[in-house]
């Protein structure tokens, strides 16, 4: 029986449910994790990741001492550098000297729209909004953006554009006062495993109804009342034809409809062909399935829907986020408990990376950027002169790896991400990389992607820090310092603030924007003199537990439940919808659509869990493949298959399972050897700059020769999968 | 032995697929009937079909010693390891037939039992040959004898009675009588009649239904309970062989009486030839429009199906018998909610015990008066009796309530065997008490026993002449508890355990000088804290032996 | 408004909602009556029945923990009887497994002065410990079958049903579907049931694997 040193509270570092964790602690490591049951968001209960996969912080891939390249690397010559043997150790001030001459040298030559930078939701709400306020108030530009792009983009431009707002409008936790809900492209037990306990309790123990709607036989549709498979891409006619079965039907709220919203009577005209009939030639799914999941949503007490990335990355995820907000406003089943439009957020602090405004278009707290009101606001708080900050809409991250090239992005600073295996079209990421100039990587791990870098900065981890995040329903928990960072790793806060005040030191700006923080704490409340919903949040009120934002003032208790009387926007409003196919779609060549997603045991990129001993237990990504198309081709589970897109080629293992509808594969992203983002396509949404992972064409062959036999992880039989 | 064909399942299972858990242990029972064991992809199977977890499937599979994981590698035999089989050291088995010890299998008045195949078969029958018998060419015929012979005026014919012969015996006109009562009437005489359960707890038959009948909820059941075990009963084995429509218009009476639609009937498995009977029996009735849709024209609809058991002793307490029906490992469960309230399903449920049952179309049939007027004040009727042991004649003895054992055990049953003098006598069964020769002339009535301090029980009454070690008697009962409890509770799991364990000392003469107190330290401790009677009444036989005998808990070796 | 229900525990009037067990209500008068299965976020199963107390006019004792509050119910928490039972139990149960990284178990041998040694010579429920995934261990020489771990894969939280029990009686033991390792059950690796093991039966991999490392420098 071991004794614990202490017992630090804090919030899980992986997906955006925001788990409370304790960490058990004897000697300055981590033994043990558990939760207290009476945790407002999980009750006591994590999954895998949260409970084992801390030891990314012990692996001896870890970095602890910053890092040179030993060659200098050259635009167009760079080379990623796995191993460390192609780096050399240096001190802090080397490293950090090197970082801020580099940036401003660059910046001075070629201005701010050479620069660019990934912040990162796995990071603290302090360190998003120091490192945007970096590029903003000192590069002047807007090229600030984070792994959002890849996953809620298109929800967010959705939800912004009906009801002026973007985050979950109900806690997750509330379902357990629905009646009815859908789960839509979200593989709620893998990605959001707490929140599907929840789920599962409701379906079990309160006898509510699920819908899924989904191209994959998830788990959860072992729960459901309606499953509707669809085939992926096709959620605008799919939802719409629900919309048109519930206007046929007169299911909806006409009173909410008058009290609440707008543009009714236009997009009801557009909704007229979504027949259900043209629904099913679409999707494959049943007309009838469709009809009755319209009646079973409509007719429930309270209903709810949950969405995760199934939903917007696609080129045209805002209509389909768009379609199912339509639902809830024809119904009204939104702005009570039990009811409500719930993107789940994929990263532990997507929402509060967006909230610090570690994004192109909004300074924090959502505020556009070509706002003149916006901007002044933002001189004012950073003491930048007026009219000095940027007022042109920055590039997305999509757009920055695209743009990366001479009279494009020279330089590039990474925290935490890992683009090379999250972006898109993986081979055409790595060629961009080859071509900046500067590269400053921020991280616990050399990944993929900072094997490009020429200077390495190690990073504490979550649980070596001080901060906060902000979790899937918009509560903000305390992430508190556990343990020592080994080596001479440093919090990543202490590391942007002393960046930044080297890098402003050799501008010599007249006025400094203030870079002297003693503890993370003040960096939130400077944050909240600018963004009212957080300017209630203190430190010290989130001792006894999380604070729900908006939270205007600093006696305000927290909003759990969203657009109780009205939206942000006034009225919610509706948008006709027009259905578009996805940009690729399977031919005699290509012959089939590939989906991708994530597994239980892995996270965002991969950096984190393939570095502790979640990879042992899933240690290679597998391709479903449905038994008729496996038995037409030949393939066994375990087999070795050749999979090709228009933009590369990977080999990977074949689980054969009746999951996805013949025809459809299925490629979890997070594996290297056979990264499914080779195939991808880089194919955006126009509005919300989301790429199509969700859907490519593929051809699925038997490899010849493969040169990955004996290099890919033998193939274990898995009880779970 | 072959592999197990694979492709030999589905057509077995495909019709347990619609009813989902509940037919785990049909589903099971029917896979090791095909293959002589479960394997795994067998189990696999039916977890998928059934919409079992795996790990509950196995769970279940484990719970029940009749089922098994291993292909079993020879036919054996399977013979009785309890008191009442053991007296003479049980069957020489002859050389080269493998032999396994099972618990009491009913057949105590033809002590030694064995069984093959499933089979009963008593000694005599040649062990080596060991064919499986015709149901019709049964070897064995018991001894009933008695006083009167109303429960048992059908038996010990050497034959199944028939639904023709039943009806001439006046069978059926208690229900014809029953069902133009209303309920509420019905429920009335039976509680007129002062009828109590004769499975132990002699609970009133009459206030279990009707509490039964006032509850909320209108699906119903109503149970028979058939998985006698107690060591030393086999009264409900014979009602069952012998006359299978004296209980089955019983458990009609008692499902129109509280409104049930469906009957289970639930079976030990050891009584496989009861089982057929049943089997056959039922489909005569539905065949005489006395069970089905609209029974006897009244109106009425109600049905039966049968469940095997699977051995395991705890599934005769009653709400681990639901759990065993619902498809579940057999635990009793916390009490209340009580069956009457939330039983099988969670539906209001009435369990009454075959004799119960068998006594219900009596009472119908001759009105309740006439049949309080035998037996004594306080305890109606008659009760079947099964005498085991040193006595002249075994057997099964119907007697009003209110005569003597000793009327019992020397008068009927001829008295002591090999001209031995009395030595005690086993009233209850395993979870009863010891009668010395000074407290033969008893009254056999439920108060009269309960103020001598021994339970009537199910009306066990096994006889052990002077010679007896009582010792080994009492390690035998002790080791019969502990292999037959659920383990749930605590100190039922781990009191037969210690239990055992400090009767081996006493047995092997190794006494610790504090043994007996642990013992009654133990036997405390599970009758004041277990959660159902079997480990309320797993230390009851052993201390009522340390309390008439001391001495054998602290002598080495010699006496009693 | 609730039905209030009025009963006296330890000579104390106390009044506490319909449905409250009789282990909460002498909670809410600051009386906790020992527990050892007993988890306030698992169903409670009353196992151990370390929590039993006298319920004058019942036969038998109570289990506080399931048991429900009645008007004019009279409780009596402490009463040598109740003692002697939990003591038994306590002793019984250190007499069967390996009790030595239990908590919980060791603190109430203490309160009830039970002796591991007033079972000589019993039949221990031994194995060995099983070191078959990379995130935890499970060595059910310690398991005092609490249940805890099995309901928190099934209902309680996870609907996972990776585990079950096996066998009976005094044999049961908790297992997987034909004793598979578990990476081959449907076993998410949560540790929902490594965290309200009871006794240091299931310990997660990396403490396990730092416990041994210390006893090797003492040893």
């Amino acid at each position: 029986m071991l004794t614990p040193d202490k017992i630090t509270s804090t919030v899980c570092p992986f997906c955006g449910v925001g788990c409370t964790l304790e960490l058990h602690i004897k000697d300055n490591t981590i033994y043990r994790v558990t939760s207290p049951h009476g945790s407002p968001v999980n009750h006591g209960n994590l999954c895998v990741k949260g409970r084992f996969g801390y030891d990314f912080l012990y692996s001896p891939r870890r970095v602890t001492k910053p890092l040179i390249r030993k060659e200098k690397q050259l635009p167009g010559k760079r080379t990623a550098a796995a191993s460390l043997n192609e780096w050399r150790e240096a001190s802090w001030d080397e490293a950090l000297d090197l970082v801020a001459d580099r940036l401003t040298e660059i910046y001075q030559k070629s201005g701010s729209d050479a620069m660019g930078m990934f912040s990162c939701a796995k990071a603290t709400n302090e360190e998003n909004y120091l490192m945007q306020k970096i590029y903003r108030a000192l590069f002047r530009t807007n090229n600030v953006d984070h792994c959002t792009r890849l996953c809620h983009a298109g929800s967010v431009v959705a939800l912004q554009m009906a009801v002026g707002s973007s985050a979950m409008s109900n806690p997750a936790a509330d379902v357990q006062f629905n009646d009815v809900f859908i789960v839509t492209g979200s593989n709620t037990t893998e990605t959001h495993p707490i929140i599907s306990l929840q789920m599962k309790a409701a379906i079990e123990k309160n006898g509510a109804k699920l819908i899924v709607v989904d191209p994959r036989r998830i788990e959860m549709v072992n729960y459901a009342t309606l499953f509707l498979q669809q085939k992926p891409g096709t959620d605008v006619p799919l939802f719409s034809a629900m919309a048109h079965v519930i206007l046929k039907e007169k299911l909806y709220n006409r009173q909410f409809i008058d009290e609440r919203t707008e543009g009714f009577d236009e997009f009801a005209a557009s909704m007229e062909k979504f027949t259900p009939e043209y629904a099913e030639s679409i999707s494959g799914v049943d007309r009838q399935l469709i009809i009755q999941a319209a009646r079973m949503y409509a007719g429930a007490k309270n209903a709810a829907i949950y969405w995760a990335l199934g939903i917007p990355e696609h080129t045209h995820g805002v209509e389909n986020a768009m379609s199912l907000i339509h639902l809830a406003f024809l119904t009204g089943q939104i702005g009570r408990t039990g009811t409500g439009l719930n993107p789940l957020r994929g990263q532990n602090n997507v929402q509060g990376a967006s909230d610090s405004g570690a994004m192109p278009w909004h300074y924090p707290g959502y505020q556009v950027v070509d706002n003149e009101e916006n901007a002044a606001r933002w001189e004012g708080i950073w003491n930048v002169e007026a009219g000095g900050l940027n007022r042109k809409r920055g590039l997305t991250n999509t757009e920055i790896v695209g743009a990366i090239g001479p009279g494009g992005i020279l330089s590039m600073y990474i925290m935490g991400e890992n683009p090379v295996m999250s972006e898109p079209n993986a081979n055409h990421t790595r060629h961009q990389f080859e071509q900046l100039e500067f590269y400053a990587a921020q991280d616990l791990f050399i990944n993929e992607t900072h094997q490009y870098a020429d200077v390495f900065l190690p990073a504490a981890g979550w649980a070596e820090k001080d901060g906060t995040f902000t979790n899937t329903d918009r509560l903000v928990q305390r992430v508190r310092r556990a343990v020592d960072a080994p080596g001479s790793a440093r919090p990543d806060w202490m590391i942007l603030a002393d960046v930044a005040q080297r890098i402003e030191a050799r501008l010599k700006r007249p006025q400094s924007s203030g870079w002297n923080y003693s503890h993370p704490g003040e960096i939130i409340e400077e944050m909240g003199r600018g963004v009212p919903d957080y300017a209630g949040i203190r430190y010290q009120r989130l001792e006894s537990g999380g604070l729900a934002v908006p939270v205007p003032t600093v006696d305000h208790p927290g909003t759990p439940v969203l657009f109780e009387k009205s939206f942000p926007r006034g009225r919610g409003m509706f948008h006709p919808l027009e259905y578009k196919p996805p940009a690729e779609l399977p031919d005699d060549e290509y012959s089939f659509t590939l989906t991708t997603g994530r597994v239980l045991e892995h996270w965002h990129g991969g950096t984190l869990s393939s570095a502790s001993s979640l990879d042992d237990l899933y240690n290679q990504a597998l391709m479903e493949l449905h038994p008729q198309d496996a038995a037409r081709l030949g393939f066994t589970d375990g087999e070795i298959a050749r999979v090709s897109s228009r933009r590369g080629s990977i080999e990977i293992r074949v689980k054969v399972v009746e999951r996805t509808s013949p025809g459809v594969v299925f490629i979890p992203f997070f594996f290297a050897r056979a990264a499914a983002n080779i195939l991808t396509n880089d194919a955006i949404d126009p509005r919300a700059k989301i790429p199509e992972y969700k859907v490519c064409a593929v051809k699925v062959e038997k490899p010849g020769s493969s040169t990955e036999d004996g290099r890919l992880p033998a193939y274990r039989q898995r009880g779970r999968y | 032995m072959p592999d197990p064909d694979p492709l030999l399942l589905s057509p077995v299972l495909d019709q347990y697929k619609l009813a989902g858990r509940t037919s785990l242990l049909p589903a099971l029972h029917a896979v090791q009937s095909l293959y002589g064991y479960i394997p795994e992809f067998a189990a696999e199977s039916i977890a998928r079909q059934l919409k079992v977890p795996l790990a509950e499937v196995y769970g279940v599979v484990t719970f029940y010693s009749h089922f098994r994981t291993q292909s079993a590698a020879t036919r054996s035999i399977q013979v009785c390891k309890d008191p009442a089989c053991r007296l003479d050291g049980g069957i020489k088995i002859p050389d080269g037939i493998q032999v396994e010890d099972v618990p009491c299998m009913g057949l105590c008045d033809m002590a030694p039992a064995a069984a093959v195949d499933g089979i009963s078969a008593d000694w005599t029958i040649d062990l080596g040959l060991s064919k499986r018998l015709p149901l019709s060419g049964r070897m064995h015929k018991s001894h009933i004898g008695g006083d009167v012979s109303i429960l048992t005026r059908n038996c010990g014919k050497g034959q199944v009675t028939t639904l023709l012969d039943y009806r001439a015996s006046g069978g059926y006109t208690g229900l014809e009588n029953a069902l133009r009562l209303t309920p509420p009437e019905l429920i009335a005489q039976v509680k007129a009649s002062g009828l109590v359960g004769r499975g132990g707890a002699a609970f009133p038959t009459g206030v279990k239904w009707e509490s039964a009948a006032a509850a909320s909820d209108s699906t119903r059941y109503v149970i028979c309970n058939a998985d006698e075990s107690e060591p030393g009963t086999f009264k409900d084995r014979i009602l069952l062989e012998d006359d299978p429509h004296h209980m089955i218009e019983g458990l009609i009476i008692a499902g129109y009486a509280i409104g049930a639609q469906k009957g289970y009937v639930y079976i030990r498995v050891e009584y496989s030839e009861a089982y057929q009977v049943i089997l056959h029996a039922l489909d005569e009735a539905r065949q005489a429009g006395i069970l089905g849709k609209n029974i006897l024209t009244s109106g009425f609809s109600f049905d039966i199906e049968v469940r095997q058991g699977a051995g395991a002793y705890v599934c005769g307490e009653e709400t681990a018998l639901f759990e065993s029906i619902e498809g579940k490992r057999g635990l009793p469960r916390i009490k209340p909610p009580f069956p009457t309230t939330a039983g099988l399903f969670g539906k209001p449920t009435v369990i009454n015990n075959v004799e119960t049952l068998c006594n219900i179309p009596e009472i119908l049939r001759e009105g309740a008066q006439a049949y309080s007027a035998r037996g004594t004040q306080k305890s109606t009727g008659t009760k079947l009796f099964c005498l085991s042991g040193d006595v002249v004649r075994p057997g099964l003895y119907e007697l009003p309530f209110g005569a003597s054992l000793r009327h019992l055990i020397e008068d009927l049953a001829g008295g002591m065997a090999n001209q031995r003098g009395f030595g005690a006598a086993l009233v209850g069964g395993a979870a009863g008490g010891f009668a010395t020769a000074a407290e033969l002339d008893t009254r056999l009535s439920f108060e009269d026993m309960r103020s001598a301090g021994i339970p009537l029980g199910a009306g066990v009454v096994m006889v052990f002449d002077e010679t007896r070690d009582l010792r080994l008697i009492l390690l035998r009962l002790a080791q019969f508890f502990a292999e037959e409890s659920c383990g749930k509770c605590f100190p039922c799991q781990l009191g037969t355990q210690r239990q055992v364990e400090i009767l081996h000392r006493v047995v092997d003469g190794q006494i610790d000088k504090e043994d007996p107190t642990r013992l009654s330290e133990i036997a405390q401790t599970m009758t004041d804290a277990s959660i159902c009677g079997l480990g309320q009444s797993a230390a009851m036989a052993i201390q009522s032996a340390n309390k008439r005998w001391p001495q054998i808990f602290t002598a080495r070796q010699d006496g009693r | 408004m609730q039905e209030m229900i009025e009963l006296t525990i330890d000579d104390e009037v106390v009044s506490v909602p319909a449905g409250t067990t009789i282990y909460h209500a002498a909670m809410e008068m600051g009386v906790v009556i020992p527990t050892l299965c007993f988890h306030e976020y698992c169903s409670a199963n009353a196992l151990c029945r370390v929590c039993v107390v006298e319920v004058e006019g019942s036969r038998v004792l109570v289990p506080a923990c399931v048991a429900k509050v009645s008007a004019g119910m009279v409780v009596h928490t402490d009463t040598p009887r109740v003692r002697s039972a939990r003591k038994t139990i306590l002793e019984m149960l250190a007499a069967s497994v390996d009790v030595s990284d239990s908590a919980d178990v060791l603190r109430l041998m203490q309160d009830y002065n039970a002796r591991s040694d007033r079972f000589p010579a019993s039949i221990r429920r031994e194995s060995d410990l099983i070191d078959d995934n990379p995130m935890y261990v499970r060595d059910y020489s310690k398991c005092i079958l609490c249940w805890r771990c099995v309901q928190v894969c099934a209902q309680d939280a996870q609907y996972t049903f990776a585990i079950n029990f096996t066998g009976r009686g005094y044999e049961t033991h908790i297992g997987t579907f034909y004793d598979r390792s578990l990476t081959e059950t449907t076993c998410v690796f949560c540790g929902q049931c490594v965290a309200v093991c009871p006794t240091g039966a299931l310990k997660p991999r990396r403490e396990w694997l730092l416990e041994e490392k210390d006893h090797a420098h003492t040893r």
